[in-house]
């Protein structure tokens, strides 16, 4: 059996602060082959975007990471900071989010997708470019433009472009489609579905939508407070829960046409807990609608609760059907 | 006001003291503040008052290197060096103090009522801090002092006058943050009168960013007026430092290498001023909002 | 950039120079009815003597008349006649510029590229002792007074070591002509300019540093590292042009101030510029030169504000095309 294109092992990431040290994840293992696709939900501050940082080792100097990031075998984390760069973008390319200051705003945006080719050593670079925009929807005129003159769904499509600028294998979106309006939002899932299948790219998605994930990703896993307390096949996951942090976080956000969803309450009351402060035995369990004296306690793993689905909540061990509320 | 927001006040208060001990510059430019300010309050005791005028010192030494007697050396005129840098201590914290005031006080009713009331009254103020921002403030003080004669109190005036667009522009900004809160709102939306809402509200809510501000002013402020003192805008009577290295500037010391009548009082404007700018800089980053977001981030 | 935006900002330029206009005519008038009493006093003029110098000064007629005649003769660049030489104003204004111009040009310049590499270097290596070395140096250099740093660098270099002449423009006893006479000068500014740089180094320094930890939180650096470039072309690439946008107006304004900043190093090193024009027209005092040297200071602050106005669009594509 040859080797997973990525494999992410024991993976955590702690921030240096004034106040201390920030452990923002804590323990995070997936694998993700050739093709496959795989979402990572979970509401802010519960460490997604932190492993989209750390598989590319761009998160601020001085942070903490551990564990084994296995690109092809090779793990990422032990590279020769020569090394690390080639394999950036190359290999590896991430979609950032566009509603942040992703792009550079005094630089024109064919520019900035230029710059990646040319620093991997690929030539004819205006014709990448303008190739690069019209497989995004864009024409490539556009290129001369910066980044304040496109709306928000366009920067969002340059940023996918530039993600695609030097052919990677692995394309990781961080929250690719938050604050673009529904339609706008559905016009670039679609555009992401579509290349990763026509590229054959290997996707992580990262978002706090879960209903999202269900259209694009096979596989999901939920975290809660830096760890992943669901994994399973999407479908699954999403219309059964077995944990009862997935089951909020699937009532979170109703499927519009779908009278079941619009009933059921959210029921989650109360923050993410402080990563900092993050409370004894199951995490979610100050936040837990059935929660049990015992879980103040008992430290949860990821237990197995069907073929290719496991949970980390004590009641998956009470058997099958006894997972949720 | 309530007991309940008094004690909320005593523990914020608490709160920013407990972490202002944690800046290690901070802490060090109080420290040396405190010495200084010691200094000044203790003048009488320390130093001989008689000593700064030239009547009385006709039997020093006149130009005495520092020694046994006096101790820190004499100036062209016999006066001990030392007697003149402790006074000289009252003026410039004196000077740095009341001119901030001024800056301060004319800058925050601008910057709040520029903020709070908005419309035509923000624009016609704002312009006015424009045209105050240009004006170049020695050649101000030069005019001012000509046509006034030169006096400590002018000096104020003018460091005071011409330093409050900043504070002003800073505490406008902040007011239309806190504007947007929804308290005010609220409070308005109840029929509070603006006087209400600004002075329960609004002022509170600057307080931290006015004192964070006061603290880096204090320092220009204080150089200030040592460069008019150096050009002889000062009061003739009274010795500052500024007017130390006017005396040993236009006696000659610098051709007799008399250093030690003009390098000490430049190292102490130096301390004062850093110590100022330490203490400041520490009071921004735990009061100022900006600050703060920033670090969390 | 459109023509109305710059016509916009040259139109508030001029207001605020009538402003200054404004300003500088009830300065000299608002204070007393007749300045020529306080400015003399303590001094026997008989009443043809105050009456000339009334006169003289244009305090006679009523406070619009002497309005309309202050504003009239300005704009011809009529700006009086010094009590001190009793030549115009203007003549000696423009006589004592260049030399202020070249001084604190160069040493504005100077400073700008050493304080500018520091900040960056500081704010990109936070916390790192290089970093903490270059912060308070560049605290301490802002918190000395030119002119003392003018005195302590006279004393070393010029008088113990004899390296720099003590003071002037050049060497009066020499004659040199040509290229040998600007070497001379260049030899004579070595020092005031020297003492400027120092003193402008710090706030240059400190200024860039803040933007460079503004921009460091930005995405667009996370992203340029994810894409592969090194650190270097990550800074200089990306950080350094946004990070010197909010720099450049901060220093195009404080070009404006140091014209006016340098009187004291001037008197020091008995430069003859605007500075050392300054101090002897207060020594007078001689009226009409102080009322003219606050308005070139005053024009010259407007003018660089001006200047950052127009440039700032050229250098952010944001505000260019809004």
């Amino acid at each position: 059996m040859s080797a997973p294109l990525l494999a992410v092992r024991d993976l955590a990431v702690r921030y240096r602060t004034d106040e201390g040290d920030v452990p923002a994840v804590r323990g995070v293992s997936f694998v993700l082959d050739q093709g496959e696709t795989l979402g990572l939900a979970g509401e802010s501050g519960c460490g997604k975007s932190s492993i989209a940082g750390a598989l590319l080792r761009v998160l601020p100097r001085g942070t903490e990471v551990t564990g084994e990031i296995l690109l092809d075998g090779e793990d990422v984390l032990a590279m020769k900071p020569g090394r690390l760069r080639a394999v950036r973008w190359t290999e590896l390319a991430i979609v950032f989010q566009g509603a942040l200051h992703a792009l550079n705003p005094v630089q024109q945006v064919g520019s900035q997708i230029a710059e990646a080719v040319e620093i991997h050593g690929q030539s004819l670079t205006q014709e990448r470019v303008a190739e690069l925009l019209e497989l995004v929807g864009l024409p490539a005129r556009r290129a001369r433009d910066y980044p304040h003159q496109l709306s928000g769904g366009q920067r969002q499509r340059v940023l996918i472009a530039l993600a695609l600028a030097c052919n990677p294998r692995i394309l990781v979106a961080d929250e690719p489609t938050t604050a673009l309006d529904v339609m706008v939002q559905a016009q670039v899932l679609a555009l992401l579905e579509q290349l990763q299948q026509e590229l054959g790219l290997a996707m992580l998605f990262i978002t706090h939508d879960l209903s999202t994930l269900t259209h694009v990703c096979r596989r999901i896993a939920v975290m809660y407070a830096g760890r992943i307390v669901e994994e399973g096949p999407s479908e699954d996951v999403f219309s059964r829960p077995a944990h009862p942090y997935t089951a909020a976080l699937a009532a979170a956000f109703p499927v519009i046409g779908d009278p079941a969803f619009r009933m059921r309450p959210s029921g989650l009351g109360g923050d993410p807990p402080d990563p900092r402060a993050i409370p004894t035995g199951c995490p979610f369990h100050p936040r837990c609608p059935v929660v049990r004296d015992e879980c103040a306690r008992t430290d949860v793993e990821l237990w197995p609760v069907a073929d290719g689905r496991r949970a980390a909540c004590v009641r998956v061990l009470d058997g099958p059907g006894a997972g949720t509320a | 006001m309530t007991a309940l927001a008094w004690g909320r006040r005593k523990r914020a208060l608490a709160q920013t003291w407990a972490e202002y001990r944690r800046d290690r510059e901070g802490m060090t430019g109080l420290l040396v503040l405190g010495g200084f300010v010691a200094v000044a309050l203790l003048a009488p005791l320390l130093a001989d008052d008689a000593q700064l005028s030239a009547v009385n010192t006709t039997g020093n030494e006149v130009w005495a290197p520092p020694g046994e007697h006096p101790p820190l050396g004499t100036d062209s005129l016999g006066r001990p060096i030392y007697d003149q840098l402790v006074y000289g201590s009252q003026v410039s914290l004196l000077v740095g103090i009341a001119a901030t005031l001024i800056a301060i006080v004319i800058g925050t009713v601008v910057g709040v009522s520029a903020g709070f009331f908005g419309g035509w009254v923000d624009a016609v103020l704002n312009r006015l801090s424009e045209w105050f921002l240009v004006i170049p403030f020695i050649p101000l003080a030069i005019v001012l002092a000509a046509i006034l004669g030169p006096s400590l109190r002018n000096i104020i005036f003018v460091i005071g006058v011409t330093s409050w667009p900043v504070t002003a522009r800073l505490i406008r900004a902040q007011v239309l943050t806190i504007k947007q809160r929804l308290y005010v709102e609220r409070s308005r939306a109840l029929g509070a009168s603006s006087l209400h809402v600004m002075g329960r509200h609004v002022l509170p809510n600057v307080a931290p960013l006015v004192i964070a501000n006061a603290t880096l002013t204090v320092p220009v402020a204080i150089l200030s007026e040592t460069v008019l003192s150096f050009l002889g805008l000062s009061d003739p009577l009274r010795v500052s430092w500024g007017s130390m290295l006017e005396d040993a500037f236009s006696a000659g010391a610098l051709g007799r290498e008399a250093w030690w009548w003009y390098l000490p009082p430049g190292l102490c404007v130096i301390a004062v001023v850093l110590a100022f700018t330490l203490v400041g800089r520490a009071l921004e980053a735990i009061l100022d909002p900006r600050l703060r977001a920033g670090r969390a981030g | 950039m459109s023509v109305r935006f710059v016509v916009g900002k040259v139109l508030g330029a001029f207001a605020t120079l009538a402003f200054v206009l404004v300003f500088n005519f009830f300065l000299f008038r608002v204070v007393e009815s007749n300045p020529v009493a306080t400015l003399y006093r303590g001094r026997n003029l008989t009443d043809a003597q105050r009456d000339e110098l009334t006169r003289q000064f244009g305090l006679d007629g009523s406070k619009l008349e002497q309005f309309v005649r202050y504003v009239e003769q300005t704009l011809q660049l009529n700006l009086g006649r010094s009590y001190a030489t009793n030549r115009p104003v203007i003549e000696e204004i423009w006589a004592a510029a260049p030399q202020t111009i070249a001084l604190v040009g160069v040493a504005t310049v100077i400073s700008m590229v050493i304080g500018i590499l520091m900040g960056i270097s500081a704010g990109w290596r936070r916390g790192t002792t290089q970093d903490r070395v270059l912060t308070s140096t560049s605290m301490a250099t802002w918190s000395t007074p030119d002119f003392w740093l003018g005195m302590i660098l006279l004393t070393v270099f010029a008088v113990q070591l004899g390296l720099f002449p003590t003071g002037g423009i050049e060497d009066p006893t020499s004659g040199a002509t040509g290229f040998a006479k600007l070497l001379d000068q260049a030899w004579h500014m070595a020092l005031p300019c020297l003492t400027l740089a120092i003193a402008y180094v710090g706030e240059f320094a400190l200024v860039m540093r803040s933007s460079i930890l503004d921009v460091m939180r930005e995405d667009y650096l996370t992203l340029a590292r994810a894409k592969g470039l090194r650190d270097a072309q990550v800074r200089d690439r990306h950080a350094v042009r946004n990070a010197l946008l909010p720099s450049t107006a901060l220093i195009a304004i404080n070009f404006g101030f140091v014209l006016s900043g340098a009187i004291a190093v001037e008197t020091v090193f008995s430069w003859p510029g605007l500075g050392l024009l300054t101090t002897e027209a207060l020594r007078g005092p001689d009226l009409p030169m102080l009322q003219g040297l606050f308005l070139v200071f005053s024009a010259s602050v407007i003018f660089f504000n001006l200047v950052a106005d127009l440039l700032y669009p050229l250098l952010d594509p944001r505000v260019r095309y809004s």
